[in-house]
């Protein structure tokens, strides 16, 4: 299992960078359907939801499952932090062609937009701080207390899907939902207990983590 | 409220001033008008021969009331629709409403009118002269097309029921069939059914309301509202209502189906305006659909779609922040 799972990092980078590449690759064929703009900004805001989600996942899944990918965290946190920065840029170049006042509006009267905006600017120092010298600098403790912003991150990026559709889509639902598991596992620690015992009662002689 | 009976009179209609833009060419020429009679034989043939999908060529005459803005896309009309009947992607209905059965096909006319009936939609629509209007379209979304509608004036139908002096509002409805309508069915539905909609009687009666039963030349593919649709060029789009089955006259304002699944976001009136804002976004810009891909500019929105000319009288006086 350990084995297989040795991917060079770099990869991780490269390969999480690929849906960015290939939308806006269609985009530029016009193969991004009847609102190509606003296609290619939902993709990447939704590819950046995607890794925040998947970095949550990291740590349960090791806990639970005993499957450590702790070593692709980082990858999958400043994925996360990328694909929201294309998404911004996105939204301010090509659905709003830098048009400041109606940015700022949208940024000061819109919810939706508004928090949107602070799940980036949570996402700014974190992704700042993602390297070993940021962790010297600052010390384990006060760098983990930092990046506990992340959740708040999560909670705000979900919301900010879930306010810009009409009615109530699954789609959405279900990223509020997983992001509500993400939180609910570590805000009550006794569900990833009873989580783990279950899983080793199925499977049985599984290594402890 | 204001009297309504006064758009069954010739004099009210004079009132109504025409869009600027029309050209003198696109004014239908006396000789088709004069074979209008033609075209409505062949209205009736067509639905009498059209299976569940199949699209039917249709002949239409123009109208003064077209625009002639460039059409949006065929592929993009077909392709991009909100009919939550079949799902909730603007691209389910064209992937599913092939299962819908569109023929035969009756519409019940009922409420405060003298002549109450249930008509088979050819029977509904051969009377009449059958025009087709190249209208905008704009989303309560934020996006717009440029449609060439082919219809009946909505007022024409209503008057042969003979409303009463004590009708004030028009209510529609669309057809609830489960069986047909994957959106009917299961677990999360994203509006209670039927979809309903209604008008104001002097707005139902305004001569660019349409029923349309086809566009871009043939009759409606089912994704846009088969086999009768409603179309209110100066409102949201979501106003027009898709395959209806009934239209009753009412005296009280009906519900509306966004508005009863979140009445602060969609009033009754949902009028197109750039200055009265969804409460969730702005309603100032629309990007029009199939123009210039990835950097494309947004346009403004215009006031009651660029319909103002026309509509605006109907609304005078009115806090349209309040009645949005």
């Amino acid at each position: 299992m350990r084995a297989a799972l040795r991917i060079p990092k770099l990869a991780v980078y490269v390969a999480g960078l690929v849906p960015a590449a290939w939308t806006f690759y269609l985009g530029l064929q016009d193969q991004l359907g009847p609102e190509p703009i606003k296609t290619l900004e939902q993709e990447l805001g939704l590819w950046s939801l995607r890794f925040l989600l998947l970095c949550l996942l990291i740590s349960p899944l090791r806990r639970v499952a005993g499957v450590d990918l702790f070593r692709y965290r980082r990858a999958l946190g400043l994925l996360a932090f990328y694909y929201a920065a294309l998404h911004l840029s996105a939204y301010v170049a090509l659905d709003h062609g830098f048009d400041w006042p109606a940015i700022g509006r949208d940024i000061l009267k819109r919810p939706y937009v508004t928090i949107g905006m602070a799940a980036f600017v949570i996402l700014v120092p974190l992704a700042a701080t993602s390297n070993n010298a940021a962790i010297r600098r600052l010390g384990a403790t006060a760098w983990a207390r930092l990046h506990k912003l992340v959740y708040v991150a999560a909670i705000l990026a979900a919301a900010h899907f879930l306010l810009i559709v009409k009615s109530w889509p699954a789609e959405p639902l279900l990223y509020a939902a997983a992001t509500a598991a993400l939180l609910a596992v570590r805000a009550f620690p006794s569900v990833l207990r009873h989580a783990r015992r279950a899983a080793e009662s199925v499977i049985p002689g599984r290594p402890q983590a | 409220m204001r009297a309504s009976r006064s758009f069954f009179l010739p004099e009210a209609q004079m009132l109504i001033r025409h869009s600027p833009d029309i050209a003198p060419s696109e004014i239908t020429p006396r000789s088709l008008y004069l074979r209008r009679r033609e075209f409505l034989a062949g209205f009736g043939a067509s639905l009498a021969f059209a299976g569940a999908a199949q699209a039917t060529p249709l002949a239409a005459t123009r109208s003064p009331f077209s625009t002639s803005e460039p059409k949006t896309p065929r592929t993009d009309v077909l392709a991009y629709n909100n009919f939550y009947e079949f799902g909730g992607r603007k691209s389910d209905p064209a992937d599913n409403a092939h299962t819908l059965t569109t023929k035969p096909w009756k519409v019940r006319i009922d409420g405060l009118v003298a002549k109450p009936a249930d008509f088979l939609l050819e029977d509904l629509i051969e009377p009449h002269a059958l025009e087709e209007r190249v209208y905008r379209m704009r989303c309560v979304e934020g996006w717009s097309m440029v449609i060439p509608w082919i219809g009946v004036q909505l007022s024409e139908i209503l008057k042969r029921a003979e409303p009463l002096g004590s009708a004030k509002y028009v209510a529609f409805e669309t057809l609830v069939r489960p069986e047909e309508m994957p959106g009917q069915k299961g677990l999360l539905q994203l509006l209670p059914w039927p979809y309903v909609e209604g008008l104001r009687l002097d707005e139902a009666l305004h001569p660019l309301t349409i029923l349309a039963v086809g566009l871009y030349g043939e009759t409606l593919p089912n994704q846009n509202g088969a086999p009768l649709r409603l179309v209110v060029p100066w409102k949201y789009g979501f106003k027009g209502i898709k395959s209806i089955v009934r239209i009753s006259l009412v005296e009280t304002q009906p519900k509306t189906s966004w508005n009863i699944q979140n009445p602060r976001e969609y009033g009754f009136y949902s009028n197109v305006n750039p200055n009265v804002d969804h409460p969730r976004w702005s309603q100032a810009t629309e990007r029009r659909i199939g123009e210039g891909g990835l950097f494309a500019k947004r346009r403004p929105t215009l006031m009651y779609n660029g319909y103002a000319d026309q509509v605006a009288s109907l609304y005078g006086g009115m806090d349209l922040e309040r009645y949005f």
